[in-house]
């Protein structure tokens, strides 16, 4: 009888974990990201072909960087409008630094990631000590740091011509995990892999995890319950800009070069957009690392999709891309709805 | 009864809730040019009658005269139309628009379709000479203070034409120049022959102002004092409370060990002006009772560090601190229900064992990381203990009763094993059964040593859980009441603002 019981539990305890993995909601997404792969790879013979996929598993690394980043900062009930800004200045100074004045790596790379680091400190402070709205200081770091990126550059390009081959291979390596010609592993993928673990323990594992979720979803329960809230909010700005200063770093790695009055444009959307997408609502309190990757890939599958299938309709391509997000958080509403309408599991 | 009908006149209102007679067969009349004042404790149908006279709620039963002829309100529309209009307790003005456009919001003169300012300043400089109010029709309402503000909604009153004020506590959030500018207005508008209905806890201005007295008990007409001489505190508080105290059941106190805590001269935000000072002994129970607004809320609060003590010290179990945050109170070893169970007490959407180990995860974790089997083991003891009805420890605590959920809110705080306990309105909006077991809990847990402090608005509360009551009258400590002298008169009396009564030598 104990065996049976053992049994019993070991079961219920795997499909507990299952179930904290992929939870209804996400299942949702998933769906929705198997069907437009399935879409695409019908309509285009060069999905499937391994070039894209790496490619595809590459850009949903750096997206999904930046949109777990601000997936700490939209659990707390905020939200971060600088990570275009900030993948740009960090994007423009790195090659800047090392290329114009001579730095070496280790500093360029530590003054970059400290200053995502400040930048997050200081819109934190000014949301937690002034009481400013997240929206507006973020808004106005989103103007501020491109301007400056643009003032410090003259608005010249920046990049690393054929130097640094070392430091860019951080973002440029493949890793041929199936043997010669076959898929090859993007090294920013592990990057954003070893992020995502880390995240994904922080978040569920950790005291401060369950604080986030907890003050995200009533900030004045988790006060009187003696959980420094400003605190717990500060870090998560910390962590959303130190996130985008990472992905800017890779971003221009990878590309070689940065323009100013363009590199990282609407990336704070695109990160967002798949973190709601992912199952973090924007009231605060919700969200899964598994989500944002999904999310993510669904961003990056999207614009695949368009390039592949239907390059004619490459103008429309935002209006396609906020159609569909658009469609999946109705689907999501309306199943929530529908959820809440029957009685509690 | 003259030949002259009454201004207004209900004959036998009866109002049923679910599973409450809020009123039952209650008259009242109210003459004209006359303030008649409307007491009774909290519950005792003040709010429904009043609600019922202004036109919001329709009546179960009975009938309404206005000036002799039979109405039925179908709405607050109806109500101003005959004449009556309320003035709430809080005040309905709209703080971004100036005082001409308050008092005529949605009757606006117009010409042309647009607004006639011009119009609307005369007759709005009219009606606030009435009310005693000298200012600039133009002025922008958010810069007057509460008091004149109050004016303003009586003026916008009298701009309706009404005859029967309504006012529910208009002095509760008033200073006290300010309710001696309102004593005026109301007897400078009686003479005029407007009537006013004053509905009120302080037994002061009662005196001071009614031609006569209604008395509200349980939902029913208490008694009536019809001539200003015979208006007195003891008479009016009688009435009140009724005869029939002896009912309550009083539990065995348990004998007090070493002062817990002790506050002195504490100065909340609130009340500055009222230093406040008190000790609570180990295993026992400290209720306070008072009137809302009295300053109960806040003395939890600054005591818990939510809202810092501006002066003064604490000392919890013979440690010196005054806590500037919740963090430093729990720390020190104070835990704190708070009166909004679901906006303070819950986070609704997470799990019951969840809420549970909040405030004990941090003591509890492992470097940082969450002792998932410790926190099921907490709710696997605190689940049975105090008797939480839930299927099961990962329900999200919004689908759990108003009782269960307070006690989840009570295993939080037992889990962190406080020595000092602050309860705030810990039964309210809680079923009877429910209530009899916090009460049982709480009277255990003071067994075993804990000190706890209540603040309660329910007399048999205070009466039948209290070792020893403090009761607060705007922002100060009233006055003590030992288990002796722990009676309803004695509570209510310093509640109103009086003395109390020695009883015991």
């Amino acid at each position: 009888m104990s065996g049976q019981a053992t049994t019993g539990n070991r079961a219920e305890a795997g499909w507990r974990v299952l179930r904290g993995l992929v939870s209804p909601k996400i299942l949702g997404i998933i769906g929705l990201l198997a069907v437009v792969c399935l879409y695409t790879a019908l309509a285009s013979d060069n999905f499937l072909k391994v070039g894209n996929l790496e490619n595809i598993v590459h850009r949903t690394a750096l997206f999904g960087i930046l949109s777990i980043g601000v997936a700490f900062v939209i659990i707390t009930g905020g939200i971060d409008l600088s990570i275009g800004s900030v993948v740009c200045l960090v994007g423009v100074l790195l090659p800047w630094l090392l290329v114009q004045h001579g730095w070496s790596v280790p500093a360029g790379v530590g003054f970059v990631l400290s200053l995502g680091a400040g930048i997050g400190l200081v819109h934190g402070l000014l949301v937690t000590k002034l009481g400013l709205q997240p929206f507006v200081v973020t808004l106005c770091g989103l103007l501020i740091y491109r301007g400056v990126a643009r003032g410090l550059t003259q608005d010249q390009s920046q990049g690393f011509g054929t130097a640094y081959k070392g430091l860019r291979s951080l973002a440029t390596n493949r890793f041929p995990i199936f043997g010669e010609g076959g898929f090859e592993l993007p090294a920013t993928t592990l990057i954003f892999l070893v992020i995502a673990v880390l995240a994904a323990v922080f978040l569920n594992r950790t005291v401060w995890g369950r604080y986030l979720l907890a003050l995200g979803r009533n900030e004045q329960a988790a006060r009187y319950s003696g959980i420094d809230t400003g605190r717990m909010k500060l870090l998560a700005y910390v962590i959303s800009s130190t996130l985008a200063a990472l992905g800017g770093m890779l971003f221009v790695l990878d590309i070689n070069a940065a323009q100013p009055s363009d590199f990282g444009n609407f990336y704070e959307l695109y990160a967002i957009a798949a973190a709601v997408l992912g199952g973090c609502s924007l009231r605060g309190g919700e969200g899964s690392i598994l989500g944002l990757l999904v999310g993510s890939a669904l961003m990056v599958v999207l614009n695949n999709m368009i390039n592949l299938a239907h390059p004619q309709y490459q103008n429309v391509e935002f209006a396609i891309i906020g159609g569909v997000i658009l469609a999946g958080v109705i689907a999501d509403e309306l199943v929530r709805r529908a959820a809440r309408r029957r009685p509690a599991a | 009864m003259n030949a002259e009908p009454p201004l207004v006149e209900v004959k036998g209102i009866s109002k049923r809730f679910p599973g409450v007679r809020a009123l039952d067969d209650v008259s009242l009349s109210v003459g004209h040019a006359e303030v008649l004042a409307l007491i009774g404790e909290n519950g005792a149908g003040k709010s429904t009658l009043l609600k019922i006279l202004a036109g919001v709620q329709p009546p179960d039963d009975g009938e309404m005269l206005v000036a002799g002829r039979p109405v039925r309100f179908r709405g607050v529309e109806d109500a101003l139309q005959a004449g009556i209009a309320l003035i709430h307790q809080e005040l309905n003005l709209a703080d971004n628009l100036d005082v001409a456009g308050n008092i005529f919001l949605g009757r606006e003169p117009r010409r042309f379709g647009l607004l006639d300012l011009a119009t609307m300043g005369r007759e709005a400089a009219e009606w606030l000479g009435l009310v005693g109010l000298d200012l600039d029709p133009a002025t922008p309402l958010s810069q007057l203070p509460i008091g004149r503000q109050q004016l303003v909604e009586i003026a916008k009153a009298l701009s309706t034409r009404a005859r029967l004020l309504i006012m529910d506590e208009p002095t509760s959030s008033l200073s006290a120049r300010e309710t001696e500018t309102l004593f005026r207005v109301v007897k400078e508008l009686r003479s005029r022959g407007v009537s006013v209905i004053w509905i009120s806890h302080r037994l002061g201005e009662v005196k001071e102002l009614a031609d006569r007295v209604l008395v509200l008990r349980d939902g029913k007409n208490a008694g009536e004092i019809s001539t200003r001489a015979e208006i007195e505190h003891d008479r009016m508080i009688r009435m009140m409370v009724g005869r029939d105290i002896d009912r309550l059941a009083r539990r065995p106190s348990h004998r007090p060990g070493d002062v817990v805590l002790s506050a002195r001269d504490l100065r909340t935000p609130a009340h500055p002006g009222h230093p406040i000072s008190l000790e609570v002994r180990a295993g026992e129970i400290i209720g306070i009772a008072g009137l809302v607004g009295a300053g109960r809320t806040e003395l939890l609060t600054t005591l818990f560090g939510i809202t810092p003590a501006v002066g003064g010290s604490m000392a919890v179990a013979g440690r010196a601190v005054t806590p500037r945050t919740p963090i430093e109170a729990i720390s020190a070893g104070l835990a704190l229900v708070p009166e909004d169970r679901k906006q303070q007490g819950l986070v609704l959407e997470m799990a019951v064992r969840e809420n549970m180990s909040l405030v004990a995860l941090w003591p509890e974790s492992r470097a940082g990381f969450v002792d998932f089997a410790r926190e099921r083991r907490l709710a696997a003891e605190m689940i049975p203990a105090l008797a939480i009805k839930t299927p099961g420890d990962r329900q999200a605590v919004q689908f759990l009763s108003g009782g269960n959920q307070q006690k989840v809110v009570l295993a939080k705080w037992l889990a962190m094993k406080p020595k000092v306990l602050l309860l705030d309105e810990p039964t309210r909006g809680i079923d009877v059964g429910a209530k009899a077991e916090i009460y049982d809990l709480v009277h255990r847990l003071a067994g075993e040593g804990l000190a706890v402090v209540f603040v309660s608005s329910e007399m048999e509360e205070i009466l039948s859980l209290a070792d020893r009551a403090l009761v607060m009258h705007e922002g100060r400590l009233a006055g003590g009441l030992s288990r002796g002298d722990l009676t309803e008169e004695n509570v209510m009396r310093l509640a109103a603002g009086g003395s109390a009564e020695r009883m015991s030598a």
